[in-house]
């Protein structure tokens, strides 16, 4: 069987410096990474350690200070501000601690949203349908204030996966629900990933939803590693 | 994505927008925004076309034609095409007869149908009591003024021989309402029927006659009759055009006010109500970066983002555009009929024409507005969907206003329909803004020191306001910008409209002797001494032509201006004088000094030298009685025509033109009731000539008041607007402080500690807002007294007051309206985003 070789992440020398009171910070030092087409990573570290940082640049978010990214093989570097968010529509999502959800959309329109704006003629449809997945059917019409946490990252989901994206970054997706509910959330993530083949791109400081993922790498000051097996 | 999706989503966006309360508070600005402006847009302009038609009585017609030769037919067939109405008037000196008696009389001629606006009065007996009647003279009778009576000695019945025929004399004609531009050069009146003109054989070619024709008519049928006219030849040669604004100065300056006082209201509306739309707009922007980044994060280009909002916001302008101009129409009407304005007279139906406005205003104001943090809105980095407390990438905040400032100037231009009133609102507005910016910079400052001196709920309102900074001081401009029009409006205004009434007191002069002989100057002034009526000065008046200016001749063909060319054509009322008289005003130059007696110099009226391109220093000749008299002009004066005083064009210093033919004249105030007082001046001294303005007088007083009620009624619009943008205001700050409050009470402060703390805290605000609003309409009221209405101004103390109590109650009672559910919510609900 022809395996697709390319990776559709990959970071060389990648580096992060900000400015501070204290004088210039380094957040992330030379870090190489490459993540195959449905794979599915965790990064691992605890509070700081610079993993959300690295995932706003692994998804064209920010510009790294040296180093570049390229995603499906295009770098990064040489597109604009612009030209990143086309190459992110359609084919990137994204699901956050803090859900992001617009609250003055319905769970639905929510939903919507990212399929409307690759221009989805469809998308009222294929939100309710991936609505109807997550089982929030009945919610269709509720505003993220009327729901609770577990339901808005469900809602959260929902959005991510409508558009049938090659690639999905995750940025804490639990951290912000109590155990049982995060529980819900990871299968839910999970068997969506499994049935669309996406590659997922996980940020947690949580062991236990990292072990969902086969490969699993952990930052450290900066600097990220291989878990040991 | 195509453009078409893009609209599509723009429009869902809007709808989901409207639904999820986002845009509640901008569009209930909005809509207030163009309610006021077209409410004052319909009702001024129902008030507008009511005065016109008013001042249109004055000239007995909506348009009158004026020549010295009979006016072709053409002219009264194409009005009557166009659905106007016509009448014709003839006017001529002649000579009438009664017995032995004879008197020079300006006879008028009038068809049927006039006056074709306004009516004429009769009494049965000279100066007796006078009723309006719809009749005119019946062909084969005439009616004579008072004097004319007095100098013929008939009585009612009587007749009188004119030209070739014998008319009888059938009443009084007490008044006319076109009687003559040239108050001062009448001869006594004879009204008599067009039929019975041919008979007196007294108009043949040759004859001075000045012809007009009246027409009266909707404005739509005018302006078409006027457009007809425009063709070549159509107007004959030498016929003149003469609508209401060039017939009588007195009630231009009136009706010329009245456009400025209401469009004064307009312009302030617009502009608070624009305040409004900026604040709720910043809110709603505020509220969007989240929802912006998780766009762009999607893949939402800048330019997508743009076109979304740009087009969500040109949709609720439209659509807040036609609430809000349904609401100012329903307002406009549902306030004429509460109010029954103008019960003694029909107000014309409100016609669409400001719909126009009121809508473009609604975009304009939105684009203008709210455009900017909108369009702003494209620069939220993606990057916020991790990191909450990055926001848009800010070059320069303010030069995004620059929009909002070109939409107010152009909004202004088009209310105020005059440069120099938006120009000086403009400029005011603007510099009030960085007054109020400063001030409020320097207090806010001032208060963060405060802050450990005074009590636990003092502390907390006063530190919030010095934490938020640059929030405080912006919602300090945006609640003092709204406070200042207001106080312009109450305050400023009752002054401004006080002072207007007051330049037409009640015993402004009423009456005017004229052709007082210089041999019955000392007779005349005793006579009215005696009679008490001490206020009457008398002053000499000696007609003369003005023929050089400099070296070059006079001639109307070098003027385009036809005010221009009327004032060259006829003679000056000339005058000397000693002293300058007390309602003039000395603009250029210096008044005659006592050495300056028989020197050939002149002080001129300033607006005539203007119109006629006189300088100071130039040299003036002037024809007077057959004698070239030159003089240098030494001073130009301004004079206050409406003050119906006696003034002159130009005066000399004495002993230059004494010797030539003078004629006295005075003015003065005498109550109606004691009209007989006139009788028997005129039958002691029969030379003099009485004339009434009482009647103009009135109307003048008529269209002030009507205009004081127009202005206070249209002020309610604008009162709206500024609670609109005050509670705007507290909305902008609400999310933040129900965050802040909610976790206060999480951490254990009791309810009232923070009702205290917020009450403090929008105290302070209004209060400082309040102070600084009233200085800034202090300032703005001057500049408007002085530099447009005309009117010495000086701010009331109270306006202080009024400030500091407005804000500080205004602010804190839509403070606490605006943010009474941080205490009623569980703080658990706040912290949740509810």
């Amino acid at each position: 069987m022809e395996v697709e070789t390319r990776p559709i992440v990959r970071a060389v020398g990648l580096g992060k410096q900000v400015s501070s009171p204290e004088g210039e910070l380094t957040i992330l030092d030379g870090i190489d990474l490459a993540i195959g087409r449905g794979e599915r990573v965790a990064i691992l570290g605890a509070s700081g350690s610079g993993k959300s940082t690295l995932l706003g640049l692994l998804a064209g978010l920010d510009l790294p200070s040296h180093g570049r990214v390229e995603l499906d093989g295009t770098d990064l570097a040489t597109l604009d501000e612009d030209g990143r968010a086309r190459l992110r529509a359609g084919h990137v999502g994204f699901v956050f601690q803090s859900f992001q959800l617009l609250p003055g959309l319905s769970a639905l329109e929510n939903v919507m949203l990212p399929l409307e704006l690759a221009g989805r003629a469809d998308a009222a449809a294929l939100a309710r349908e991936t609505l109807e997945h997550v089982g929030l059917t009945a919610r269709a019409r509720h505003y993220p204030a009327q729901l609770s946490g577990g339901e808005q990252q469900r809602v959260a989901i929902a959005r991510a996966f409508a558009p049938r994206p090659a690639l999905l970054f995750a940025d804490e997706p639990t951290g912000n629900l109590d155990r049982r509910t995060g529980q819900t959330v990871i299968d839910l993530l999970f068997r969506l990933n499994a049935e669309q083949g996406t590659t997922l791109v996980l940020v947690t400081h949580d062991v236990h939803l990292a072990g969902y993922c086969e490969r699993r790498l952990v930052m450290e000051a900066g600097r990220l590693a291989e878990e040991a097996a | 994505m195509n453009a078409p999706q893009t609209c599509g989503l723009a429009l869902r966006q809007l709808g989901r927008d409207l639904r999820s309360g986002e845009l509640r508070v901008l569009l209930f600005a909005l809509v207030v925004a163009v309610a006021a402006v077209s409410a004052v847009g319909f009702f001024t302009d129902r008030i507008h076309r009511a005065l016109e038609r008013q001042a249109g009585e004055l000239l007995a017609a909506d348009l009158v034609v004026r020549a010295s030769q009979p006016l072709p037919p053409a002219l009264s067939d194409a009005a009557h095409e166009r659905g106007l109405r016509v009448a014709q008037t003839w006017s001529f000196p002649s000579v009438v007869l009664a017995g032995e008696r004879s008197a020079l009389a300006e006879l008028k001629a009038v068809s049927p149908g006039y006056p074709l606006r306004g009516a004429l009065k009769t009494s049965r007996a000279p100066f007796a009591p006078a009723q309006v009647t719809q009749q005119l003279p019946a062909p084969g009778s005439v009616w004579l003024d008072e004097r004319l009576f007095a100098e013929l000695g008939v009585q009612a019945g009587d007749r009188v021989d004119v030209g070739a025929s014998s008319l009888k004399v059938d009443g009084v004609i007490a008044y006319e309402p076109d009687r003559g531009g040239d108050l001062f050069s009448l001869a006594p009146r004879l009204l008599m029927n067009l039929a019975d003109v041919p008979a007196t054989q007294l108009v043949q070619f040759g004859s001075r006659v000045n012809y007009r024709l009246l027409l009266a008519g909707t404005p739509a049928a005018l302006a078409e009759w006027r457009a007809w006219l425009q063709a070549p030849g159509r107007l004959p040669e030498g016929a003149r055009l003469q609508d209401v604004r060039e017939a009588r100065p007195e009630l231009q300056a009136a009706l010329d006010r009245a456009q400025r006082y209401l469009g004064l209201a307009a312009v302030v509306a617009v502009i608070v109500a624009g305040v409004g739309i900026a604040i709720a707009a910043r809110r709603f922007a505020l509220r969007h970066w989240d929802g912006v980044a998780v766009m762009r994060c999607f893949g939402a280009t800048q330019a997508r983002i743009a076109a979304l909002f740009g087009i969500e916001l040109l949709a609720l302008g439209l659509l807040g555009g036609l609430a809000g101009a349904a609401l100012g129409w329903a307002g406009q009407e549902g306030l004429t009929r509460l109010l029954g304005f103008l019960a003694g007279g029909e107000l014309p139906a409100p016609s669409w024409r400001p719909l126009a406005p009121a809508l473009a205003t609604g975009v304009v104001a939105t684009l203008g507005f709210a455009a900017p943090p909108l369009l702003h809105l494209r620069r939220v980095p993606p990057l916020r969907v991790l990191r909450g407390d990055l926001g848009p990438v800010d070059v320069w905040a303010g030069s995004a206003y620059v929009a909002a400032l070109a939409a107010v100037a152009g909004l202004l231009l088009w209310q105020a329909d005059e440069l120099k009133l938006a120009t000086l609102v403009l400029a005011g507005t603007a510099g009030a803004g960085l007054l109020l910016a400063a001030g409020a910079w320097v207090l806010t400052r001032t208060l963060a020191r405060l802050r450990g001196r005074v009590g636990v709920a003092w502390r907390f309102g006063l530190a919030n306001i010095a934490r938020r900074g640059g929030a405080s001081v912006v919602q300090v401009v945006a609640i003092g910008t709204g406070l200042m029009a207001l106080l312009v409006l109450t305050l400023v205004r009752g002054d401004l409209l006080a002072g207007w009434r007051d330049s037409l007191p009640v015993d402004a002069p009423n009456r005017f002797l004229i052709n007082i002989p210089p041999a019955e100057v000392d007779a005349v002034a005793a006579f009215l001494r005696t009679h008490g009526v001490p206020q009457a000065e008398l002053y000499p008046m000696v007609r003369g032509r003005l023929t050089r200016i400099g070296e070059r001749a006079v001639s109307a063909a070098d003027y385009p201006d036809p005010r221009a060319q009327r004032l060259v054509e006829r003679e000056f009322n000339l005058s000397w004088a000693e002293q300058p008289q007390s309602d003039n005003r000395i603009v250029a130059g210096r008044w005659f000094g006592t050495e300056a007696r028989g020197r050939a110099e002149v002080s001129v009226e300033a607006d005539l030298a203007q119109t006629l391109g006189i300088h100071l220093g130039d040299r003036l000749r002037f024809a007077i009685a057959g004698q070239d008299v030159d003089a240098t002009v030494t001073s130009l004066r301004s004079v206050e025509w409406d003050s119906f005083h006696v003034n002159f064009f130009v005066v000399f210093p004495p002993g230059v033109i004494e010797q030539m033919p003078a004629t006295w004249i005075t003015s003065f105030y005498l109550p109606a009731e004691r009209s007989a007082l006139l009788a028997d001046l005129v039958r002691a001294h029969p030379a003099v000539t009485v004339l009434d303005i009482e009647a103009l007088l009135a109307k003048v007083r008529e269209i002030i008041e009507r205009v004081v009620q127009a202005v206070e009624y249209v002020f309610l619009f604008t009162l709206a607007a500024g609670l609109a943008v005050l509670f705007a205001a507290i909305q902008a700050t609400r999310d933040e402080r129900r965050r802040e409050a909610a976790l206060v009470r999480t951490l254990g402060a009791p309810r009232a500690l923070i009702l205290k703390g917020l009450l403090a805290e929008f105290a302070v605000l209004g209060l400082l807002a309040g102070l600084l609003a009233a200085s800034a309409a202090a300032v703005l009221g001057w500049g408007l007294a002085t530099q447009v209405f005309e009117f010495s101004y000086r701010p009331d103390p109270l306006l202080w007051l009024s400030g500091a109590l407005a804000g500080v109650l205004g602010v804190g009672a839509a403070g606490w309206l605006g943010t009474r559910d941080v205490l009623e919510q569980p703080p658990l609900a706040t912290l949740r985003g509810g």
